[in-house]
């Protein structure tokens, strides 16, 4: 076996890793290694052509490549090391060692001060979801379309239909229709849209793409290729209304029903996972219930904004750094984050409260679409920090920035709270 | 002629209702707040977009060169820029943002590379 050495290795080059590799460089550490299972870095906005990053870190609308290729040049110039093409298989989090295996290197052992998950997210597939019918070939997740069409240059059907309204749906919907595809409609089981407004707006509405809310697919038909849907509008339990079901004749599925945090090495490591995020539970520091283990990214839960990856992913790699040099004490006090009424989840999960800097920014999902609101996070009846909106919806993330020096209880619950 | 926009700018994605002839507006009604005016009045004049799509690359399979519109373009003419892109074989290397096609459909924007590619 190859043995080697660092101070901070990170598993997966996307803009989480990336992002965390600058930040622990920048914070003194010497040696970071960066493992990617790719042949390229960038992660997912490889396949990314689309614009509409960085408006809140870079001020401008960049296109996935764009992006990270900022981060790339920054990386090279702090000098950040790669491994590309290398699988990790195993992180053991009493030795600080991370295995990996690839042609170019064989099977190695990388021994580090400290560990930074960053190993992205996979897509839900239909047999997560079930949907009954025949297996003929065009159906794809849309994440594995993109890569097709996008990386591939593939072209993956010409007449669509595509369950579920998550951005990646609503994106290749844009890029089909622009390659000369007819997306037929695009089904969705909730009464409200799964992802962002300007999506709905730029890649639907632009192209003349009906949008059917509280509808889902329940039969596909076709032998050996798809040659249609059965699409029912749903009742108010979401259960489908078999006598108003109508036959969509299509030539192709894109189901873009969720992701789901990468954990199979978190879980193998025994980290500790939150059962809402499905990936591992994180204080402020972007740290696991394994002190040597920090997480960032979509790994850690899902995010529809790469711009807060990215600053999530700084924290995580500048604490990696300080642990990784023994800077990093370990947390005093710590005191678990509480969703409240209409809140998901939370991430962090917990603070320390020592913290001396203070400032702690605090992300969450709510559960139901809500309007005229304010987001309140509070210890015991004190305030921490407030916000009004005018809409919260699951598929955009809010956040309240709070500081630690204020906390004087046992948690910290963030609620939403109805205007009177 | 009237037009209903769904506002971007913030997250209430407010429903405009906008009535004007060409680029002169007669009413406006259904916006939260001003900003929603600003872009109902861009959108219902003058809707411009930032296309991004893929070229080929001269001698190499399998991987296509992302690009973008440098700036937005109209929104009318997304279909007839992909024509001509659609037809371009680009040479490499090539550096992040190089001009790929200039003046694109006479719409004083530049395709630029969003990648380098050695
Ligand atoms: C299709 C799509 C469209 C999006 N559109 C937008 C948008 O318009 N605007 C916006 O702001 N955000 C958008 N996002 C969200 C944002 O891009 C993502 O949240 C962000 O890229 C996640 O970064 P990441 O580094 O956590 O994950 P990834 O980019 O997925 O990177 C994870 C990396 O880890 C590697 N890896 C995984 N396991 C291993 C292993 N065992 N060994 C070695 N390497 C491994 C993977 O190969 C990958 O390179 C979009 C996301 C998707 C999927
Ligand atoms: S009009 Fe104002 S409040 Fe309404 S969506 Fe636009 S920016 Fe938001």
């Amino acid at each position: 076996m190859n043995n080697m050495k660092c101070d901070v290795v990170i598993i997966g080059g996307g803009p989480a890793g990336l992002a965390a590799a600058i930040a622990a460089k920048q914070e003194g550490a010497e040696k970071v290694l960066i493992v990617e299972r790719d042949h390229a870095l960038g992660g997912i906005l490889q396949q990314c052509i689309h614009p509409g990053f960085g408006l809140t870190r870079f001020g401008e609308e960049l296109t996935g490549p764009e992006y990270y290729s900022r981060f790339v040049d920054q990386a090279n110039e702090l000098g950040v090391e790669y491994m590309l093409g290398a699988m990790v298989l195993q992180v053991n989090n009493e030795t600080n060692e991370v295995i990996c295996t690839g042609s170019e290197y064989g099977l190695a052992c990388i021994q580090a001060g400290s560990i930074v998950l960053a190993m992205g997210c996979r897509e839900r597939t239909r047999a997560g979801i079930m949907v009954p019918g025949t297996r003929p070939s065009g159906l794809f997740t849309a994440g594995s379309a993109q890569r097709l069409v996008n990386r591939q240059n593939i072209m993956v059907g010409k007449k669509v239909v595509i369950l579920g309204s998550g951005d990646i749906g609503m994106i290749m919907a844009r890029r089909m229709s622009l390659e000369g595809a007819k997306v037929v409609m695009v089904v969705e089981l909730m009464d409200y849209l799964a992802g962002l407004t300007r999506n709905r707006v730029q890649c639907l509405d632009d192209f003349g793409i009906p949008l059917k809310l509280s509808h889902t697919i329940t039969r596909i038909e076709g032998d050996e290729r798809v040659t249609g849907v059965w699409v029912a509008p749903v009742d108010e339990n979401k259960k489908p209304i078999a006598e108003q079901a109508e036959l969509v004749e299509c030539d192709t599925v894109l189901f873009s029903v969720g992701l789901l945090p990468e954990n199979e090495l978190t879980r193998k490591a025994g980290i500790e996972i939150n059962p809402v995020t499905n990936g591992p539970a994180v204080n402020q520091y972007m740290q696991t219930s394994s002190p040597s283990v920090f997480a960032c990214g979509n790994v850690v839960h899902v995010n529809d904004l790469v711009d807060n990856v990215s600053a999530e992913s700084a924290v995580a790699g500048k604490y990696a750094a300080m642990y990784a040099m023994g800077k990093l004490k370990d947390a005093q006090k710590n005191v678990p984050c509480v969703t409240g009424r209409n809140v998901r989840y939370l991430c962090p999960q917990s603070i320390d409260a020592n913290q001396k800097d203070g400032k702690v920014t605090l992300y969450f999902r709510v559960l139901q679409p809500e309007q005229k609101v304010t987001l309140v996070a509070r210890c015991g009846d004190e305030i921490l920090a407030k916000h009004k909106e005018i809409l919260v919806n699951p598929g955009e993330m809010n956040h309240l920035t709070i500081d630690t020096n204020m906390i004087s209880g046992s948690d910290v619950t963030v609620e939403v709270v109805k205007e009177a | 002629m009237k037009k209903e926009i769904i506002c971007t700018v913030c997250p209430r994605g407010c429903h405009i209702n906008v009535e004007g002839e060409g680029e002169k507006i007669l009413s406006m009604e259904g916006y939260g707040c001003k900003r929603g005016v600003t872009y109902a009045t861009a959108e219902f004049t003058n809707p411009v977009r930032i296309l991004t799509t893929l070229v080929k690359i001269d001698g190499v399979d399998g991987e296509l060169l992302p690009v973008r519109s440098a700036n937005p373009v109209p929104k009318e003419k997304l279909f007839d820029c992909m024509e001509i892109i659609r037809k371009t074989k680009v040479g490499v290397p090539l550096k992040m943002h190089d001009v790929i096609i200039k003046n694109i459909c006479d719409t004083g924007v530049d395709i630029v590379a969003t990648k380098a590619v050695k």
